[in-house]
Parts: C-alpha cells; sequence; structure tokens
C-alpha cells in the first residue's frame, strides 16, 4: 500500500479561486453541451416529433438499459466548424449498456439538416465504428438520413475515410464476430441502404423508415417511372417483400424493444484480461480537483495531486520516483482493474523520458493497461540537452508509446505542446480513447513561444530585405499570432475536429476512465465462423 | 398445578399464551396444521404436534385430533386461546373425558352463553340489563308485529340461531316489518335450517363497552374494568382501549356489577369477557364470550396484570391473590388490530407472502408471524396486535400512532394507515366515537395514494444503484449532461411515466402527480433519507422482481418498474384484407361464406398442395366480404381467396 497523501489545503484562498475558476470552465461547458444535445431548431424538433418519431437522444435512451451510463464520442464534433450550424455533427455517437451488453449507438438526428452527413458526420461515424472494433462492442445504427450533404460532396464522398468505409467498417466488424445491427426510422437513401443492407439483423419502422438505393425523384429522372416511397422501399416492402428487413415495428418504441432483444440473443460474450479487484473510491473527495488545478497551465503543482482522486484508494505504487522526477509513473487500480499512470511534472528530459520509457515497457510486459495525464510544455531544450542527446532519448520513449500493445487511454488536464504530445500518447499514438479537460491546450509550441518565433523570423527577413518593422507593428503581429493560437489551441477547437473523444468535466474523469478500463480489459470471443459456398 | 400445557391454537394468541406458561415453568406443547409447520408458535413450544392439513376443520378445529396430540404428549391442560375450540362445549367436555384440564369455564356455562335467546333470558333474570325485545316463542306474524310495537323501532330481527349478520333485517318502521319479516325468516331457513326470530330494539349509534371478568373454584368473581370496543370495520373490532373514555366511575361500578351477576348466573370460572352496547348512559347486555378475548392485552396494560397467568392459576385450583378493592387502574392503554387486508376494497383479506416485517420496538407487540411467513386463506387475517400504555389517555394515542408508524410490512396489503388515520380523528381523540364510526367517515380514514411514495421510489431507483463496475451502476451517467433517467412504474392500473434528473447533490423529479426537487439523498440498506424542499423524507423502499414497495410512516405502497418489450406491441397486422395463396394448388375446402365475422387465426380456406393440407387463416378480425374460390378450383400463388372487412 502507498497511499498519496495530499498536501493541498482546502482553505487555502488560492484553493478557492481555482475551484471557482475550474467550475466556471465546467459549467461553461455543460451549458454549451446542453445546448448541442436539443439537436436541431424548435420547429425541426417539433415536426420530427410529430410524425410520430421520437428525438434520437430519447431514441438513444429508449434503447439503453434502465439507468446505463451514456460515454458519449465527440460530443462537439462540429462545433462552430461550418458556416451552417450543425449540432452534434447530426449525429450522437457513444457507448452504453443494452441489453446487459456494452454497445456502440450511432443515431442520426434528421432535426439537422435532415441528418446528412457533413464531413465531420462521417468522421464522428467511422470514429464510433473504430471504437467498437478495438473493444469488440456490438453496433447499432439508428438510421434516420438523408445520406450525404450534397453540396459538400468532395468532403463526404471518395476518400478513403469518407462514407464507402463505414459500409468497409460493417464488413469487417461483422466478420470479426462484432455484431451490427440497424434499427431504420427513418430515411436510409442511396449509399444509406447499404447500413440496414449490411447488418447482420435489421428492423424498420412501418410508415417511417424507407431503404432505397434511388429515392422516388431519382427513380423518375433516371427511368419515368412514378412511384411513392412508401411502395418503392417501405417497411412492408422491405419486411414481406424484398427481405431487406427482419423486423417489422410498429413505431419507434418498438423497434427499440426489437433492437434490445436481437441485442439480448446475439450471445456476444468476452474473457476478461486483468484482473479485477474490489473497487475502492479515492481517499480524497474528487471535486476537490477544481481546487487543485492551477488557473494558469504555466503554474508548476504536483500532479500527485490530481493521481490522488482519480484512482482507488489515493493507492499509488510509484516507479522511480527518485530518478527523473518531471514525469511521475506508477500503477494504481482505477474501479478495481489496473493501471499504468504516467503523469507530467514538468518539462521532460533524458531521464524522465528514459524512465517513460522502461515503465511503458513493463506494463506492456505485464498486461497493464497505460492511463497518460498529459500537462506537458515540451522536451527541455538548449545545447547541453541538445548535446547529451536528448532527442533520442525523446525517441526511446515514442517509440516506446507507439510500439506498446496494451491499451492506452490519454487525458490531456492542461497543456500539450509540441514532441511532449506525441510522447505522452496524443491522438496520433493510437490512444483507445482520449479526452481534454476544459482548462487544456494544445499546440504546436504555445502561442508566446509561437509569437516570438515567428516575429523573430519575419524580422530578421525584414531586415535583410533592409525593411523597418516599427515596434506597433511588431507588437500587433505578436498578438494576432497569440490569438490564433489561443483560438486554435482552446479544446473546443481540437474536440469540434475529433481531435479527441470529448472534453470531459475534470469530475467525470475517473468514471469516463473506469467506462473505458473496463471496455478495453477483455476479449471479444467470437466465434470463427466457416461455410462453404453458397451459389447466389 | 399444571405441568404440561397444549396450547390449541395457532398465531398471535398461541405465542402469547406460551410466553406466560414458560415464565411460569411449565411445559408447553404446540399444535400445527401442514400450513404452519414454520411458524412461530410452533418453534417457541418445547414441543410440537402436527394435527392436520391446511384448513382448520381438519386441524385447529377438529377436536380429536386435538385430543390425540393431548394423549401423545401427556399435557395436562388444554389452552383453547380465542376462536377455533375455545366456546365449544363439546371440545370442554371432551377434554374432561380424557382428563384433561380445560383452561376456561364449564361446558355448561359455554352452553348457557352460547344460545343467544337464553344467554338473555339468564342475565334479565339476574338483574343485568338486556335490550329491549321479545324473544317469546310465539312465532306466529301477527303477535309478532304486535310486539315489535311494544319494543319501538327502529328495530332488528334477527334469526334466533343465528350469527353473522344472516337472517338479520333492520326496521325503522312499523309499516315496512311484514316484508322485512318475510325476508328474515328465508334467509334463516336456508342458512341455519331454523325460522324462528327474535326482536330487539336497535340502538342507532350506541358504542361497545365490554367488561373483563374473572373468576376463580373458591366463589371470588371481580370485574376488570372496561373496554370500549367501539371502532368497528365489518362488524370487526380494530382499535380497543382500556379504560372507555366515556364511562365514569359511577357508571364503571354500575357496569362491572352487572357485569359480574351475568358471570355468577352461569358460575363462570376462569376469564371471561361481558359485552354491552351503551348509548346516553344506558347500557344492555349483548353478550358473553366465555374465553380469552382478543383485546385482552389493554385491561393487562391498565392494571399490571398477566391474564393468561391467572387463567392457568384458576384453572390449577388456586384462589384469586386479590379481591375487588385491590384493583386499581393505572394510565390508558390502546390496542391496534394490524389486519392483512385490503382497506379500499372494503377490508377484503389479503393474501401472500410476507416478504419484511419489522415491529417497533418501543410498545408490546403480540405476533405470530414473520419475515417469509404466507399468510393463507385458511386463517384469520389479523397478523399482530400492537399495544401501547401512557400515563393517560393523549399519551398512549401518540405512543401507539408513532409506534405504527415505525412498522414495515411487505408482501400483503394492510391497514396501518388506516388504524393511523382513526388515531388521527377528532371523533376518536375526543373519545365520542361510536360503532358507526368506520362507515360514517369511511372517506375521511381511507389512506390516500402518496405522491411522496413514488418520489421515494424513484430517488431509490436512481439513487441505490452505486454498484461494483463503472458501468453495473446505472446512474444515468451521460458525460456533461445532467444525469437522466427516465422510467414508468406502474400504481395498481395507474401509469406513472417519472423523469429523473440529477446534477450535484441536487434531483428533480417529475412525476403524473406533481414535481420535486430532492437533496441530500441516500439510500443505503434499503432505507431511503433526502430532503424534499426542507422536509425530510424517510422511506424503506424494497425491490423484489419488477415491484418497488416503498414503507413511508407506516404505509406501504406497491409499485412496479414497467420494462418494454416487445410483446407490449401488438402483433403486426396484415396488409389490407386480402387473403391470397401461397403457393399453386386446389381448393379442399372453404369454411366461411360472404358476410360472417371471422377471428384472427380462424380458417377461411383449406388449399391442398404438394400432398399436404394447408389451412389459410385470417391474418385478423373482420368480416368477410368477398369470397373469390369454390372447392376444387385451382389457384396460383398470388391468387386472391377471400377479401376481409375491418
Amino acid at each position: 500500500m502507498a497511499i498519496l497523501r495530499s498536501k493541498v489545503d482546502a482553505r487555502d484562498p488560492s484553493f478557492a479561486a481555482n475551484a471557482a475558476h475550474h467550475r466556471q470552465l465546467s459549467a461553461d461547458l455543460r451549458q454549451l453541451v446542453e445546448t448541442i444535445a436539443r439537436g436541431g431548431d424548435e420547429r425541426s424538433r417539433k415536426r420530427h416529433t410529430g410524425r410520430g418519431k421520437l428525438l434520437p437522444r430519447d431514441r438513444v435512451r429508449g434503447l439503453l438499459d434502465q439507468g446505463s451510463p451514456f460515454l458519449e464520442i465527440g460530443q462537439l464534433g462540429g462545433h462552430g466548424l461550418y458556416d451552417d450550424d450543425i449540432p452534434g455533427g447530426g449525429i450522437v455517437t457513444g457507448i452504453g449498456r443494452v441489453s446487459g451488453r456494452e454497445c456502440v449507438v450511432v443515431a442520426n438526428d434528421a432535426t439537422v439538416k435532415g441528418g446528412t452527413y457533413y464531413p465531420i458526420t462521417v468522421r464522428k461515424h467511422l470514429r464510433a465504428q473504430e471504437v467498437a472494433l478495438e473493444n469488440g462492442l456490438p453496433c447499432i445504427y439508428l438510421v434516420d438520413s438523408g445520406g450525404a450533404f450534397l453540396p459538400m460532396q468532395s468532403g463526404v464522398f471518395p476518400d478513403k475515410d469518407h462514407f464507402g468505409r463505414i459500409f468497409y467498417n460493417q464488413a469487417n466488424l461483422s466478420a470479426a464476430g462484432i455484431p451490427q445491427l440497424a434499427v431504420v426510422m427513418g430515411s436510409c437513401t442511396a449509399g444509406g441502404a447499404y447500413v440496414p443492407a449490411m447488418c447482420d439483423v435489421a428492423i424498420i419502422v412501418r410508415g417511417q423508415g424507407t431503404i432505397f438505393l434511388g429515392g422516388p425523384p431519382l427513380v423518375k429522372a433516371a427511368t419515368g417511372e412514378e412511384v411513392d416511397a412508401e411502395s418503392l422501399g417501405g417497411g412492408e416492402v422491405h419486411s414481406r417483400i424484398s427481405g431487406v428487413t427482419d423486423y417489422l415495428a410498429e413505431n419507434d418504441e418498438h423497434a427499440l424493444a426489437l433492437a434490445r432483444e436481437a441485442v439480448a440473443s446475439s450471445h456476444v460474450r468476452y474473457r476478461r484480461t486483468v484482473d479485477v479487484m474490489e473497487s475502492e473510491d479515492p481517499a480524497y473527495p474528487v471535486d476537490e480537483l477544481y481546487g487543485v488545478l492551477p488557473r494558469d497551465t504555466r503554474t508548476p503543482y504536483d500532479v500527485r495531486e490530481v493521481i490522488a482522486r482519480l484512482v482507488d484508494g489515493s493507492d499509488f505504487d510509484e516507479f522511480k520516483q527518485l530518478y527523473g522526477d518531471t514525469l511521475v509513473c506508477g500503477f494504481a487500480r482505477m474501479f478495481g482493474t489496473p493501471v499504468g499512470i504516467l503523469a507530467n511534472n514538468g518539462i521532460l528530459f533524458s531521464e524522465s523520458a528514459l524512465k517513460g520509457a522502461h515503465f511503458i515497457q513493463l506494463a506492456d510486459r505485464r498486461g497493464v493497461p497505460l492511463l497518460f495525464l498529459q500537462n506537458i510544455t515540451g522536451f527541455m531544450v538548449g545545447q547541453k540537452y541538445e548535446n547529451r542527446g536528448i532527442a533520442k532519448d525523446g525517441a526511446k520513449m515514442v517509440t516506446a508509446v507507439a510500439c506498446a500493445r496494451v491499451p492506452k487511454f490519454t487525458v490531456v488536464i492542461g497543456g500539450s505542446f509540441g514532441a511532449g504530445n506525441y510522447a505522452m500518447c496524443g491522438r496520433a499514438y493510437g490512444a483507445r480513447m482520449l479526452w481534454t479537460w476544459p482548462n487544456a491546450r494544445v499546440s504546436v509550441m504555445g502561442g508566446e513561444q509561437a509569437a516570438h518565433v515567428l516575429a523573430t523570423v519575419r524580422g530578421d527577413g525584414m531586415a535583410a530585405r533592409g525593411q523597418e518593422w516599427a515596434e506597433a507593428d511588431r507588437d500587433a503581429f505578436m498578438d494576432g499570432i497569440r490569438e490564433q493560437y489561443e483560438h486554435e489551441g482552446h479544446p473546443y477547437f481540437g474536440s469540434a475536429r475529433l481531435w479527441d473523444d470529448g472534453v470531459i468535466d475534470p469530475v467525470d474523469t475517473r468514471r469516463v476512465v473506469g467506462l473505458a478500463l473496463t471496455m478495453a480489459t477483455r476479449e471479444l470471443q467470437a466465434e470463427p465462423s466457416r461455410f462453404g459456398i453458397f451459389r447466389m | 398445578m399444571i405441568r404440561t400445557l397444549l396450547i390449541a391454537n395457532r398465531g398471535e394468541i398461541a405465542c402469547r399464551v406460551i410466553r406466560t406458561a414458560r415464565r411460569m415453568g411449565i411445559e408447553t406443547v404446540a399444535v400445527y396444521s401442514g400450513a404452519d409447520a414454520r411458524a412461530p408458535h410452533v418453534r417457541q413450544a418445547d414441543e410440537a404436534i402436527r394435527i392436520g392439513p391446511a384448513p382448520a376443520t381438519r386441524s385447529y378445529l377438529d377436536i380429536d385430533a386435538v385430543l390425540g396430540a393431548v394423549a401423545a404428549t401427556g399435557a395436562d391442560a388444554v389452552h383453547p386461546g380465542y376462536g377455533f375450540l375455545s366456546e365449544n362445549a363439546e371440545f370442554a367436555d371432551a377434554c374432561a373425558g380424557a382428563g384433561c384440564i380445560f383452561v376456561g369455564p364449564s361446558a355448561d356455562a359455554i352452553r348457557a352463553m352460547g344460545s343467544k335467546i337464553q344467554a338473555k333470558k339468564l342475565v334479565d333474570e339476574a338483574g343485568t340489563p338486556v335490550v329491549p325485545g321479545y324473544l317469546g316463542d310465539d312465532q306466529d306474524a301477527d303477535a309478532l308485529a304486535h310486539q315489535a310495537e311494544a319494543v319501538g323501532f327502529p328495530l332488528l330481527i334477527k334469526a334466533s340461531a343465528g350469527g353473522g349478520g344472516k337472517g338479520m333485517r333492520l326496521v325503522t318502521d312499523a309499516t315496512g316489518f311484514g316484508a322485512a319479516l318475510e325476508g328474515a325468516r328465508r334467509e334463516a331457513r336456508a342458512a341455519f335450517g331454523d325460522d324462528r326470530v327474535l326482536l330487539e330494539r336497535f340502538l342507532t349509534s350506541p358504542k361497545h363497552i365490554e367488561v373483563q371478568v374473572l373468576a376463580d373454584t373458591h366463589g371470588n368473581t371481580l370485574y376488570l374494568f372496561e373496554r370500549d370496543c367501539s371502532v368497528q370495520r365489518r362488524h370487526q373490532k380494530v382499535i380497543e382501549e382500556a379504560p372507555a373514555p366515556t364511562v365514569d366511575a359511577a357508571l364503571r361500578t354500575r357496569m362491572g356489577e352487572a357485569a359480574v351477576r351475568a358471570a355468577r348466573a352461569i358460575d363462570y370460572v376462569g376469564a371471561g369477557t361481558v359485552e354491552f352496547i351503551a348509548e346516553a348512559g344506558e347500557f344492555y347486555f349483548m353478550e358473553m364470550n366465555t374465553r380469552l378475548q382478543v383485546e385482552h392485552p389493554v385491561t393487562e396494560a391498565i392494571l399490571g396484570l398477566d391474564l393468561v397467568e391467572q387463567q392457568l392459576r384458576v384453572a390449577g385450583g388456586e384462589a384469586l391473590p386479590f379481591g375487588q378493592g385491590d384493583l386499581a387502574i393505572r394510565g390508558h392503554a390502546i390496542e391496534a388490530r394490524v389486519y392483512s387486508e385490503n382497506v379500499r376494497r372494503n377490508f377484503l383479506p389479503s393474501t401472500g407472502r410476507l416478504h419484511r416485517v419489522a415491529w417497533p420496538h418501543t410498545v408490546r407487540v403480540d405476533t405470530g408471524v414473520e419475515t417469509g411467513a404466507e399468510i393463507s386463506v385458511h386463517y384469520d387475517p389479523m397478523m399482530a396486535k400492537v399495544i401501547a400504555h401512557g400515563a393517560d389517555r393523549a399519551a398512549a394515542v401518540v405512543a401507539l400512532r408513532e409506534a405504527l408508524r415505525e412498522t414495515e410490512i411487505v408482501g400483503v396489503e394492510h391497514n396501518v394507515p388506516y388504524l393511523r388515520n382513526v388515531l388521527a380523528h377528532d371523533r376518536f381523540l375526543d373519545g365520542t366515537y361510536t360503532t358507526s364510526l368506520a362507515e360514517d367517515e369511511a372517506a375521511a380514514l381511507t389512506p390516500r395514494d402518496d405522491p411522496l411514495s413514488v418520489l421515494a421510489a424513484a430517488l431509490a431507483l436512481v439513487a441505490g444503484v452505486r454498484d461494483a463496475g463503472p458501468w453495473d451502476t446505472a446512474d444515468g451517467f451521460q458525460t456533461n449532461l445532467a444525469r437522466e433517467q427516465r422510467f414508468t412504474l406502474r400504481r395498481g392500473r395507474k401509469r406513472l411515466d417519472v423523469d429523473v434528473t440529477h446534477a450535484g447533490d441536487a434531483y428533480h423529479v417529475e412525476t403524473p402527480e406533481g414535481a420535486f426537487e430532492a437533496r441530500d439523498v441516500v439510500f443505503a440498506d434499503e432505507h431511503l433519507h433526502a430532503l424534499v424542499g426542507n422536509v425530510r423524507l424517510s422511506a424503506a423502499v424494497y425491490r423484489i422482481g419488477s415491484d418497488v414497495f416503498v414503507v413511508k410512516d407506516g404505509a406501504t405502497e406497491r409499485l412496479q418498474v414497467r420494462v418494454l418489450d416487445a410483446s407490449d406491441f401488438r402483433a403486426v397486422a396484415s396488409s389490407g384484407g386480402k387473403v391470397t395463396a401461397p403457393m399453386p394448388g386446389s381448393i379442399a375446402a372453404v369454411s366461411v361464406a360472404v358476410g360472417d365475422r371471422v377471428k384472427a387465426g380462424q380458417t377461411l380456406v383449406v388449399l391442398e398442395a404438394m400432398k399436404m393440407e394447408h389451412n389459410i387463416a385470417a391474418p385478423g378480425n373482420g368480416k368477410v366480404s368477398a369470397l373469390n374460390v369454390a372447392v376444387g378450383e385451382r389457384v396460383e400463388e398470388g391468387t386472391e381467396l377471400v377479401v376481409l372487412a375491418g
């Protein structure tokens, strides 16, 4: 037992000031998400419910088990990304429990541009499928979409990670023994028709769901045939004649009940890959995190104060505590599941990088998943450090992170700048899931540094051309850079682009990581399926 | 001196007798039916004998079986409790015949009081007032009508052989007498094979007051004061108290002495009760119960006596250790009978398994049921008696009400909230209540659905879900949004859609019966505590299968959690009303004609194809509007056979 002892004094005035600051950030986040969760505007929502259809989030709640957690993926996706306001990217994606099994749920929001796919919509859909693949989770698609958003077809249609990849993934997920289930609750046009068509089981709502490669207007244009949507590809047609769907539901609620039964009979089962102990709350209140975090990312603090509020019993077996102490490494448990934690406690030096590489290898050898808590301005720079080869020491840590086979998770709890982002398992390093705190900043370097670097480069260039650069102009230039970095480094900016899986409230971190860890520390027991050739 | 006592009873009274016998160093023998093998009274006795199957007629009422148990155990005395064989003269005789003491009066005394008419005549002669009436043998209709005028209206016509209200008629004036007499006779003949009747003045709103008497074999007969048992529903006592709040010292003496005269008239021995009805300072003999009464504990409480001990001592031949002058009332006692019954369905008995029972610890509770017991149709639905004793009446009322509040009964319907309502009612509190209280005040006394119970259930369902794994904790967690949970509860047939949003410490609960803000919500060990506004909400919440039982202030509400499944939706009906041939073949039979009404699944046509007969069934209910085929006709796949109209 190595129980972390907090040195934070909750009566300290700075604690209260910190808490107020971070609570405000969380409140701001929650307010934004509340707006996003409403989906389309009131008129669209009224029209939607007026047809007897449930709103997408109500569909998700109706699908999930009573009280099941719902771990949303890409909640801020699309926020401020386009001229159009498309809350949530017009799609709700996440993980929730259905009939006792964790499932990935993908629900189109027809109240947002008819549920059509913008580029970010496609990315959210693909990311959800990636999470399903990595964790072996059944997929349930609640389809209600007009297909690709035609004005932006070039950003949606042909590339590798565009619309077509959805069906490619469905085929390969199904092949991997991961159930694919569609509930057609609205339109399913053109490429969208392949969502139900490529599922293991498809359910359709009578009078609401339609599936066709070409809708009535296209049919008329192509062949002159005049046909209504219901006769072309409604629930009756596909359940009785074409056989594209397997179950015909009376309404949304009925369809969701059928989907719950389909999951119940899917016989998905897993084998645990770690030993799970009894869960224990941290010894310190989780909401003290608000007071622990400094208001300014540049103010140093002991990251063990964060760890003490995340792990079971605040029990942390710290590795190499006396060596390379700007990187804190150690073993702990969250909800009883073992986890190896790497957390920044200052700039990365050669020793910290070596220690990190060693620790990652240790955890990987033991089959213990990794959790990275990023708060890093980068690797140490300067002649002394370059000459001692910090680049190759940093490379060792990056190599270890890149090659580790155990599940990795990352939470950006402060700054995430430069190569530090990579060494601490940034998005490019295959973290199974990555989240960002509202106080975080992510950019290639700090705004201040960037402003100075760019001003120096530009000033040197101007000087070489013999041009004068007035002090005021230089200041304005630097302010512009600072502003750009602040804007682009803000967690909402990155999250809108799916650089992470979501911005999360610090107090939810333990639960969120716990949900993800539970799913990651087991293996799907898939049946090998071999058949003779069916001549079709 | 009695050495081994057999208790020919079950339930709370068997337990209560065993308790005293043990204290006196007497060995105890329990008898039990097949339904009671695991009942507390069986466990508490030194010996236990199974005397038959569940129905009382073949066990607790079977004299031979009981005497068999006496013989087998060598018991030298039998305590009959109340009910069952306690007022059975034949049984008392049989005990004597078997050389065993019957703890009670002589068989003759039982017989004397067993006949209502004989009893009234007897006590009337002894100088105890009886209700004005006619008990004569002249059953001629005109003679009875003449007697009715003398008795006065309103009056009751009762079957002489009767009981249980059969053959009873209330007559308010002379004009209705003839018809009422006819009806009463008809009913009496059918029920008892005896159509003789008696007439009795009807008191419109009397009190039921009874006097406890105690007599030994040495000539001492004492009165142990009175009990007011006027709180009755369906002619059964619900709440009893001693002393009676409207009886003063003078009346107390008059009633006591009248009761002693009645007892002496039949050479009564042991504990007995003389029941009176009283109105406007007058009282009239009704009947004498020649046994221990259910409500004897209130008398015990105010006198500091153990009546069962006195019964056993008297039965053993001892003289009473005190005289009338030694008896003094101390304080006030009230008893509430907890029944397994559905108050809102006219007190219909309720049966089922008791998932949980917890009785208060602050007062005396006589009970014979415990957690896990089955309340069956075979026996009395009374589960317990809760008895509070206080320095004065007000203190006793408060103590009883509070004690009932601590009661937890889960698994059957029960009357605890009803009892608490009675104890809070003005007419009870001022002591003026009469036997018509339950009927007069039914609306005020009947418990209402409590919206807070739905709130408590919702909070328990939401707050009580912490489990080991982060996924197992079904708290509706979602990132950056208030935890929102929706579920459908049912209270009987009423559907209650509940929506709970939870952010931080605060819960917002919307139910069809109101919206609530709750905080400080703790649900542990099946007990919920929360602050609703500034009011503390405390309740026990038990989840048993899909049932959620909320026990709050003694009341139990049963709610059900409804989980939607596919079977909740109607089967998908056929498109249109056209029934077509599923394959080519020939028509082997036509089972309907145009205009026929058909039900879903009913065979319309039989098609023969591939050497098999295929029944073509109606896809839904409807009327045959067209029949397009005849027997022998060949059809192709898709041929329209029958058209149904909705």
